[in-house]
């Protein structure tokens, strides 16, 4: 009771510094969120499940200023034809954006959303409340609660080409949050890339229905700006036959935290999640992973690379939770690092917990150098040492690299893996 | 074109002496070849020469046309032409092959001041040059040596040899392993190669291999030292009568 006392003076000091919007059919969800938030309290570092990662950048009132990054890097995805929808610190840029139609697909914008009887309504919140159990995740009720605008996408069929969500930051301070839905009726398709620094702190809840022999894919890259923070949650409901893919390239920011809480619950599903980061000096980046299976035949996949040097930190947290009767399982999870120098650490808690007689899972981790054979053997070829640590670098990235299915999306990420690892070169 | 003299290397990390004062020379346009027992540091010889770390040279010399080898980083080291063929080429899960090739070609080029070649070139080149050796586009797909036979993996490294188009090859046991059909392959890539410019260093076990690539001298190398040396007959007497009577004699 007293670390409930202690932990709830920060918790209504944030609160007391957001605005809750004036929402109407979101208000009861932004309520119940509220009332989440101030049931379990912002995180501290003696939550058990923020041992490795401290919150208090996250959770204090004002967030720490991150200087904007100026590059002459082409935007991300460029080459690819894609509905783009930007926001600049969390606000959402008409001007910069495409017009928000495409075939099959509806787009709205969540502060523009006012009907009484939104079809968001059914999952704005929803998935992330079934998400606060077993483990509270105080900091997506946060933001149902508080988020300012993000996008609500309803898709009924198969869409022509990917929705493009572009987090721009151009202010120092900008603390930004923003929550989107994704609702995919049966049969439905799209893909949905997201990415830029989006603000000096960036809390972003994204829910994703994927109804039954729905499939869903979603790239991300997060980063650039040295000093940016974010929090992330990436909420999933599987139905059966459904597919859901997710990568995430993470290349600098100060802290990064990503959960990501996948339910199957529909049998014949498929999950995958993969991500590959590489970071340098004060570089925090944490892969927080909770999938369950409840129901038959389902399968999922977490493959986590992580790069890092001179002193970056990666976490990685990640389970698989088979509930009783989600017979003929498959799980696999895989989270490595490849530390370039002593001073960098990579902290993985891997768990497995199985209900289910009849299944098949499996989990590892590592931590390595450099392969000094292989090295030598490039070498030995006339690769200099700086290009043949890149060129194993990568390959060592490759495994969740490849969980992209499309061939010029993965291009693009390897490429700015690439260029990053260049530019970051001892 | 290569130049030994007195070469002696121990381990770093132990004091174990390896070898122990080693002569060569080797003229551009012949080959060489170096026979003996196993631990005789043979692939010791030439992991130094191309600069593999772990080992300390505590005395002597090695030169590549007259520029001193052990003063410079591998990566130099090819560039300046030497190549070695290795005994247990080795698998680097996620560079595909034909990334490698490219890589390798290009950096030397660059290394020399000379132009890249183009993506359209490079693939013609080889396309030949792999087809000559029967290596097959999978095996240009797949990453490095992995999932290659032992032979295969030979095979591919005269394919960069071919590539590389090095001033000075050491070839440590190309034919262990190999069927009689790839060590034919293998010797007619060599061949190929052989010119007035170019020197060879090969070790190997057995008269075999050089049934098919003439050796214009033959050196017998035992405990960390050249202990004979004579022409293409050496071969055969070791094929004939195996180490122990030369050993013998020398002792
Ligand atoms: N890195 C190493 N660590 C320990 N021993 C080594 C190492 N390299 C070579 N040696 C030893 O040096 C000797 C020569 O080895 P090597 O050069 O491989 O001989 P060869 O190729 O003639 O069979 C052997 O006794 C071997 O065990
Ligand atoms: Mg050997």
């Amino acid at each position: 009771m007293a670390e409930l006392a202690a932990k709830s003076d920060p918790t209504e000091a944030m609160i007391a510094s957001l605005t809750l919007p004036n929402a109407t059919w979101a208000k009861p969800a932004r309520e119940g969120a509220l009332a989440r938030l101030r049931q379990s309290g912002l995180p501290t570092r003696r939550d058990e499940y923020w041992k490795y990662t401290r919150p208090d950048t996250l959770t204090q009132v004002t967030a720490p200023e991150a200087e904007v990054l100026v590059t002459d890097e082409a935007p991300m995805f460029d080459g690819t034809d894609r509905l783009k929808i930007v926001f600049v610190d969390g606000v959402f840029d008409a001007e910069a954006s495409d017009d928000l139609s495409l075939e099959g697909i509806s787009i709205e914008r969540l502060a523009d959303a006012q009907s009484d009887l939104h079809w968001a309504k059914s999952l704005y919140g929803v998935l992330e409340e079934r998400g606060q159990t077993p483990v509270s995740r105080p900091l997506a009720a946060l933001n149902t609660a508080f988020a300012t605008d993000g996008v609500l996408i309803h898709v009924k069929g198969k869409t022509s080409k990917p929705v493009n969500l572009i987090y721009r930051h151009e202010t120092n301070t900008s603390d930004a949050i923003l929550h989107n839905c994704v609702k995919l009726e049966p049969g439905a398709e799209m893909t949905l890339l997201e990415n830029g620094p989006a603000a000096a702190r960036f809390n972003k809840v994204l829910e994703v229905d994927v109804a039954d022999t729905a499939s869903f894919h979603h790239v991300r890259a997060q980063g650039r700006d040295h000093e940016r923070r974010a929090v992330t949650h990436i909420f999933a409901r599987l139905g059966a036959q459904s597919a859901f893919r997710s990568f995430t390239m993470t290349v600098n920011g100060q802290l990064t935290r990503n959960d990501c809480v996948i339910e199957i619950t529909g049998d014949d599903a498929l999950a995958h999640v993969a991500g590959a980061c590489v970071g340098d000096g004060d570089f925090h980046h944490d892969d927080t992973v909770f999938i369950t299976h409840d129901a038959l035949n389902g399968e999922s996949r977490q493959v986590f690379k992580k790069v890092l040097r001179n002193g970056a930190t990666g976490v990685f947290q990640g389970k698989i939770l088979v509930k009783a009767g989600a017979q003929k399982t498959d799980g696999y999870q895989i989270s490595q690092s490849l530390l370039l120098d002593d001073d960098s650490q990579f902290l993985a808690k891997p768990e497995l917990e199985i209900y289910a007689d009849d299944v098949a899972c499996s989990h590892g981790s590592t931590s390595g150098a450099i392969d000094e054979d292989a090295m030598f053997y490039l070498r030995s070829r006339g690769v200099s040492e700086g290009e043949a640590t890149d060129l194993l670098t990568l390959a060592f990235l490759a495994e969740a690299v490849e969980e992209i299915a499309q061939e010029d999306l993965r291009e693009d990420i390897n490429a700015r893996m690439g260029a990053w690892l260049q530019r970051h070169r001892s | 074109m290569l130049s030994i003299k007195n070469l002696a290397v121990k381990l770093e990390d132990e004091d174990k002496q390896i070898l122990k004062g080693v002569d060569l020379e080797i003229e551009a346009g012949n080959v060489h070849a170096i026979m003996g027992p196993n631990g005789s540091g043979k692939s010791t010889l030439s992991y130094v020469l191309s600069g593999k770390g772990g080992y300390e040279v505590t005395d002597g010399s090695a030169e590549l046309e007259g520029v001193d080898l052990l003063d410079m980083e591998p990566e130099e080291r090819a560039a300046a032409g030497l190549f070695l063929a290795f005994q247990y080429p080795v698998e680097i899960p996620g560079v595909g092959n034909m990334t490698f090739l490219r890589t390798a070609v290009n950096a030397q080029r660059k290394a020399r001041g000379e132009e890249e070649m183009s993506a359209a070139e490079f693939l013609k080149v080889v396309r030949t040059r792999a087809k000559e050796l029967k290596i097959d586009a999978d095996m240009l797909k797949r990453p490095v040596n992995m999932g290659f036979s032992g032979g295969e993996k030979k095979r591919n490294e005269i394919l960069q040899m071919a590539m590389l188009e090095p001033k000075m090859c050491i070839l440590d046991e190309t034919d262990s392993g190999l069927d009689v059909d790839a060590m034919k392959l293998v010797a007619e890539g060599v061949n190929a190669l052989r010119s007035e410019g170019r020197g060879f260093l090969v070790i190997t076990h057995y008269q075999r291999l050089l049934d098919h690539i003439k050796p214009d001298v033959v050196h017998i190398m035992a405990d960390g030292r050249i202990i004979k040396t004579g022409g293409p007959e050496l071969a055969l007497e070791v094929e004939n009568n195996g180490y122990a009577d030369i050993l013998a004699e020398v002792a």
